[in-house]
């Protein structure tokens, strides 16, 4: 890349004394035994339990009235709620699911926006060790019935609201699930059949609740993810993992004492859980939580009316503020903001820059998965920025570049500029344990000696300076708004409409979201492609699989071009799509 | 254009993003996003549609008023009027 592109930092750029400032001393010197043991272990029976380290910790010392969350809602007072509150009101949680008899490691789904109860509910669980499964209020039945089948779930907390859209006529599709907990979504109580009240199970419930006496290994959180192929992927993560968010919310999002962070993921995705819920918390800092959608003007609002120092966002966000124009940021303040991340899809280097020109900051881009729990490499705030880089690993992650060859072995590549499979080297905390009743596909996530890389999907390559560039997906799943989508679970649901003989979905290309989803599908013998029709699909699918999976686009075709056999060949409709060459087609069967 | 005529254009608007609406379940004093499945993309491509279909410019900054269809309709009057 050009030298003059580099956005290099100064100590003038500096309004705190970073964290990670020494890039070869501190990976040096860096263990995870020793970042665990600044953790207080504390679950009573020497383990470690996420709650207790992110809640109990600092509720049990001078943080205790500190406001933890402030809860941010349109049209309504903020709610602020303290180090201690968080504390009591877990424990009241821990002690609803104890009175429902739910055990430790048995299933506790959340399926709500970014509300107070949706925190509580996570953390509370995590200190009654059960295992939690936070899921995006915007999927449809679909999505939400084929992942608390697949975690069996016993406990749904989600609100009255969405419950009666999008699981009261599909629960007897989840035979697994017993109690459902319902939070009013206009405040006061709920009263639906076959419901519990939250608010009511909560005030009846003691403030007392001793920690559950997890261990490193015990599985704590459960985030789907998709893949090419087959059922979305449970991936497991343990208690453990809380090392990691310590770790990397010191290093990647230099959380220091005083620090008013806002992450703005929602907690249905890793971010959102990782960083907006547990690391935060573990640093002692205040966190803002935004119940509401995106919107240019109210972000700016908050950034400036909280005093935001940190912010953690994604590129189709800063992307939408780009294009809201610059006109609306003069209009705010921003004095205290002093670091911007952001992570979902690469940052394209115009974001990079525009934070520059227009907030005063770079856009600070990282990288990490929902298989990987945390952030693994990361631009932070005392290096220079290549525009459009991932950034350099932090402390305790090794990354390399390697040539992933058909027979699942893997050869390592040294020389810089080399496009390969991104792996990383097992072993940090917040490693995925598998997923979920699927030994074998988390097996092929593993190669080399010892099977000691995991193996990203994600194709990238590493320059002389030790700074890696994302290239794409070696697979076919779809990065939409920094959400991965499974083409299968799309084609799916798109299959079950009458009309339809054959789906290929597909990611293409977007400015705005990096890539939309778009469906190609054929009609059965006596259905005609229609707009009657089109739109008909297009209800189907969302109705199914909710807004933030279903396509954006749907096409007719007379047939999908398979492999001889017989898989629809999605690269070959992309390739068609973007009038590319279409690459060797001698598998075909309908071209 | 009457009121009637633009409560139309904005439910047909809204219903080629989201055909799955019920359009007379939809409550117009009630946040539109708490009502129906909207991600940015579909909020930014109604109110794009509804650009096209009436040209009304809808600049960035009126975007956060624009809650409920109420809120829609009662804008886009108000500049449909003072064209």
């Amino acid at each position: 890349m050009d030298a003059s592109s580099i956005i290099r930092k100064t100590a003038a750029d500096q309004r705190v004394t970073p964290n990670f400032v020494d890039f070869a001393g501190e990976r040096q010197r860096f263990s995870w035994e020793a970042a665990g043991r600044e953790l207080s272990g504390a679950t009573g029976k020497g383990g470690i339990n996420i709650a207790a380290e992110a809640v109990e910790r600092q509720a049990a010392g001078a943080l205790r009235s500190k406001t933890a969350f402030r809860f941010l809602s349109r049209g309504k007072p903020a709610r602020d709620v303290s180090f201690g509150e968080m504390s009591v009101l877990t424990s009241r949680f821990a002690n609803v699911l104890k009175g429902l008899g739910i055990g430790c490691g048995e299933r506790v789904f959340i399926l709500a926006g970014r509300i107070p109860e949706l925190y509580i509910a996570v953390l509370g669980g995590l200190k009654h060790g059960a295992v939690v499964s936070p899921l995006f209020s915007a999927f449809g039945p679909e999505p939400i019935a084929t992942r608390v089948n697949l975690g069996a779930g016993r406990v749904l907390v989600t609100t009255d609201a969405l419950y009666e859209r999008k699981v009261a006529k599909w629960r007897d599709r989840m035979p697994t699930l017993e109690h459902v907990l319902l939070v009013a979504e206009e405040g006061g109580g709920t009263s639906i059949a076959g419901t519990l009240d939250l608010a009511t199970l909560m005030a009846a419930a003691g403030d007392a609740c001793e920690v559950a006496p997890t261990g490193a290994e015990d599985m704590a959180l459960l985030h789907f993810t998709s893949g090419t192929t087959g059922t979305p992927k449970g991936a497991v993560h343990v208690h453990g993992a809380v090392v990691t968010h310590y770790a990397t919310g010191r290093y990647a999002l230099d959380l220091h004492a005083d620090d008013i962070f806002w992450c703005t993921a929602d907690p249905g995705w890793v971010t959102g859980t990782s960083y907006g819920i547990i690391a935060p918390l573990l640093h002692g800092v205040t966190s803002i939580i935004d119940r509401e959608e995106f919107d240019a003007e109210r972000w700016y609002g908050i950034l400036q009316d909280e005093g935001v120092t940190v912010w953690y966002t994604a590129p189709t966000a800063i992307r939408m503020l780009m294009k809201a124009g610059a006109e609306i940021p003069r209009k705010y303040r921003l004095p205290q903001l002093r670091f911007i991340a952001s992570v979902g899809e690469p940052l394209n280097p115009e974001a990079v820059r525009w934070g520059k020109e227009v907030l005063g900051l770079a856009v600070h881009d990282n990288w990490w998965q929902t298989e990987t729990g945390g952030i693994m490499i990361a631009n932070t705030p005392a290096f220079d920025i290549k525009p459009g880089s991932m950034g350099r690993p932090l402390p305790g992650i090794d990354a390399a570049i390697v040539r992933h060859h058909e027979d699942g072995t893997v050869t390592l590549i040294d020389e810089p500029d080399v496009e390969g499979e991104l792996v990383l080297k097992r072993g940090w905390p917040s490693m995925f344990r598998g997923y979920l009743n699927n030994e074998e596909r988390y097996r092929k996530c593993f190669a080399g000696p010892d099977n000691e890389w995991y193996l990203t999907g994600d194709l990238a390559k590493r320059d002389a300076d030790g700074y890696f560039w994302f290239v794409g997906r070696a697979d076919d799943v779809i990065k939409s708004a920094g959400h991965l989508i499974g083409p299968f679970e799309v084609e799916s649901a798109l299959m079950e409409h009458p009309a339809v003989a054959e789906a290929g979905v597909i990611g293409k290309p977007d400015p705005m979201v990096g890539e939309v989803v778009k469906a190609f599908v054929s009609l059965k013998h006596g259905f005609e492609a229609s707009e009657a029709l089109r739109m008909d699909l297009l209800g189907h699918a969302r109705k199914r699989l909710g807004a933030a999976v279903a396509p954006k686009e749907i096409a007719f075709l007379p047939s999908l071009p398979r492999t001889r056999s017989g898989k629809i060949m999605r690269r070959l409709l992309k390739a068609r799509e973007l009038g590319l060459p279409e690459g060797d087609t001698s598998t075909l069967e309908t071209a | 254009m009457n009121e009637t005529e633009i409560r139309t254009t904005a439910l047909t608007t809204l219903l080629s993003i989201a055909p799955e609406v019920e359009a007379d379940e939809l409550r117009g004093d009630r946040p539109l996003r708490n009502q129906v499945d909207l991600d940015s993309m579909d909020w930014l491509n109604f109110l794009l549609g509804l650009h096209e279909k009436l040209k009304v410019d809808i600049p960035e900054a009126d975007y956060a008023r624009l809650i409920t269809l109420d809120d829609v309709v009662a804008y886009l009057q108000k500049k449909l009027g003072d064209a």
